[in-house]
């Protein structure tokens, strides 16, 4: 094959791999150091089983008032979103926007790897890494006596596969635009900064319903809808038809932001 | 506008770019004929950069038409860039990756990249080849993004300042390797300040001034001719203040005194034993130590001095 060029170390021999195993390497590397950052880690897994643990021996303490739940069982799904939200939305954004100030982005721009291969690798990274935080978090939350809904073992199981993707969709969207327009380190506090209001009062943690008066904004935002729909799928093996439609919107906003002000460089 | 260059590397022709009012590249044309060193030559803010990354489709052109190996960087990249690599002037790394770990992935995006061990040894990255981007020296992230570059085994490379921070052993393993690389069939387009640089690789250079091509020929073309003869005064420490014109005065009418920078000066006159021997007592009684004093030779700074009235590095 090689017979009319010459056979030397650097002899050209041009040609991008398959696409199928761009977007694999791709995946691969960004999942790998998202995991190998330290920041990554309190956020993706120490932050989320503080607050399960705290929220749980706190709720005891207390006698936060749940309705007819026990506590666990409405913080446990709670965490799962919270969980989701740290790296669909702070870490994706907070890793883009250092992958545009140091040239990776432009980099990558010039291998064969397409913009949409390198968006698909992306997706593929975060979706490995909320699969492997949610399913330590989940075995925490088991630990502590979480005891999902059995009614419905498949139900409970599709809506929350539902919601993680339709939370993650729209929270990777809204965090891809704000790497997008901002500068890194503007990004950084600010993807940082969204996270902690939002786990403080975002209906997130806990049900928008415990909010008061402020619930019916609260439910509204991606936070308050995710967290509502992993409660309903775990806590009534149901699907929160109002809360997936809310995070769906967010994801169109996002996408539609994203695609109209994102620059690769 | 020229006519466009059957099969040639590269083929821009009439390009303009601009950010926002300032025009960057002002109606440039030139061709890299396939197999060749080329390099471009210019100060910092000629356009090189531009003019590079608008090849490897980066930019849009907003006048004018290049071409690469035949394809628009824009219409064709999809085509266009399994076919090149890319030496970026800094950066292209994510801050936390090891160097082999970066090698490798992007190895990884061809269908046949070269060994990333072979490369990573003859670019003498084997020490730090588990150590993150962020803590390399300048060099060695030089030597690493030359090698993303070549990994893919490409048709045609372009490096941008491939030498900025170097060492001088660490420069003369990159000349070599890219002296290999092009006796390997691989056209090399590069970017440098460096006037050595060009003049040890390139088959041809283009030396381009405010956006504009001032001159292109080989390295032979370009320091013929010219003025009767040229005399390079080189110390070992700078000038006193005013030296050009006190030599100037020394020297008398019928030669031109330059000052190149603080430690180099170039004389434009006649080439006789006079001359030299004036010269010579001129140092004697200034105090100055020559480190070199060459005599005939016009180099490509002095060429570029004449083309305009500037110094090219720095």
């Amino acid at each position: 094959m090689t017979s009319s060029t010459s056979t030397g170390t650097f002899s050209p021999r041009p040609g991008g791999a398959p696409l199928g195993r761009q977007v694999a390497a791709q995946a691969r590397m960004e999942a790998r150091l998202m995991l190998r950052n330290g920041e990554q880690l309190l956020l993706a897994l120490v932050i989320p089983v503080i607050v399960l643990v705290g929220g749980v021996v706190a709720a005891g303490r207390l006698r936060l008032d749940l309705g007819a739940d026990r506590a666990v069982d409405v913080l446990a799904p709670g965490v799962l979103a919270l969980a989701v939200m740290s790296t669909a939305f702070t870490s994706i954004a907070i890793a883009t926007g250092f992958e545009r100030r140091y040239g990776v982005i432009k980099r990558l721009g010039s291998s064969p790897l397409p913009r949409h291969g390198l968006l698909l690798g992306k997706v593929l990274a975060l979706l490995n890494v909320v699969a492997l935080q949610l399913a330590v978090l989940v075995v925490v939350a088991l630990l502590l006596g979480w005891r999902p809904s059995t009614e419905d073992p498949v139900a409970s199981v599709a809506a929350t596969v539902l919601a993680v993707a339709a939370g993650t969709w729209a929270f990777a969207s809204l965090g891809l635009f704000v790497a997008g327009v901002l500068r890194a380190e503007a990004t950084l506090a600010l993807a940082n900064l969204v996270y902690l209001l939002l786990m403080a009062g975002g209906g997130v943690v806990l049900p928008p319903s415990t909010y008061g008066a402020a619930g019916r904004l609260v439910e509204w935002l991606p936070s308050g809808a995710l967290g509502d729909a992993m409660r309903a799928a775990s806590l009534e093996a149901a699907v929160d038809g109002r809360a997936l439609l809310v995070l769906l919107g967010w994801g169109v906003v996002g996408t539609v932001l994203t695609a109209r002000t994102f620059s690769w460089e | 506008m020229p006519e466009p260059v059957v099969d040639a590397a590269v083929d821009v022709r009439g390009l303009v770019m601009r950010y926002g009012e300032k025009v960057a590249v002002d109606g440039l044309s030139l061709t890299v004929a396939r197999g060749s060193v080329t390099a471009v030559l210019g100060p910092n803010g000629a356009g090189k950069t531009t003019t590079l990354e608008t090849c490897e489709g980066y930019r849009r052109p907003h006048a004018g038409e290049v071409r690469v190996l035949g394809l628009d960087p824009q219409r064709d990249r999809a085509a266009l860039l399994p076919r090149i690599g890319v030496m970026l002037q800094s950066g292209g790394a994510w801050s936390g990756v090891r160097a082999t770990e970066m090698l490798d992935h992007v190895a990884r995006m061809h269908a046949h990249p070269l060994d990333t061990g072979m490369l990573v040894e003859r670019l003498g990255l084997g020490d730090c080849g588990r150590t993150p981007y962020r803590r390399l020296s300048g060099g060695q992230q030089q030597r690493l993004g030359l090698a993303m570059a070549l990994v893919g085994r490409p048709e045609l490379v372009f490096v941008d300042e491939p030498t900025a921070g170097m060492d001088p052993q660490a420069r003369r393993t990159t000349w070599e390797l890219l002296e290999e690389v092009r006796a390997d069939g691989v056209t090399v387009v590069l970017t440098t300040h460096h006037m050595d640089e060009a003049e040890r690789l390139a088959d041809a250079i283009h030396i381009i001034d405010r956006g504009r091509l001032i001159a292109s020929g080989t390295p032979a073309e370009l320091t013929r001719g010219g003025r009767a003869a040229t005399i390079r005064l080189v110390v070992t420490r700078p000038f006193p203040d005013g030296a050009p014109e006190s030599l100037q005065q020394a020297l008398g009418p019928g030669t031109e005194v330059r000052a190149l920078d603080a430690v180099s000066m170039v004389i434009h006159g006649p080439a006789d034993s006079m001359t030299l021997g004036r010269v010579s007592r001129w140092c004697e009684e200034h105090d100055v130590l020559p480190e070199s004093l060459t005599l005939g030779q016009r180099n490509l700074e002095d060429v570029f001095l004449e083309l305009t009235g500037r110094a090219l590095s720095r």
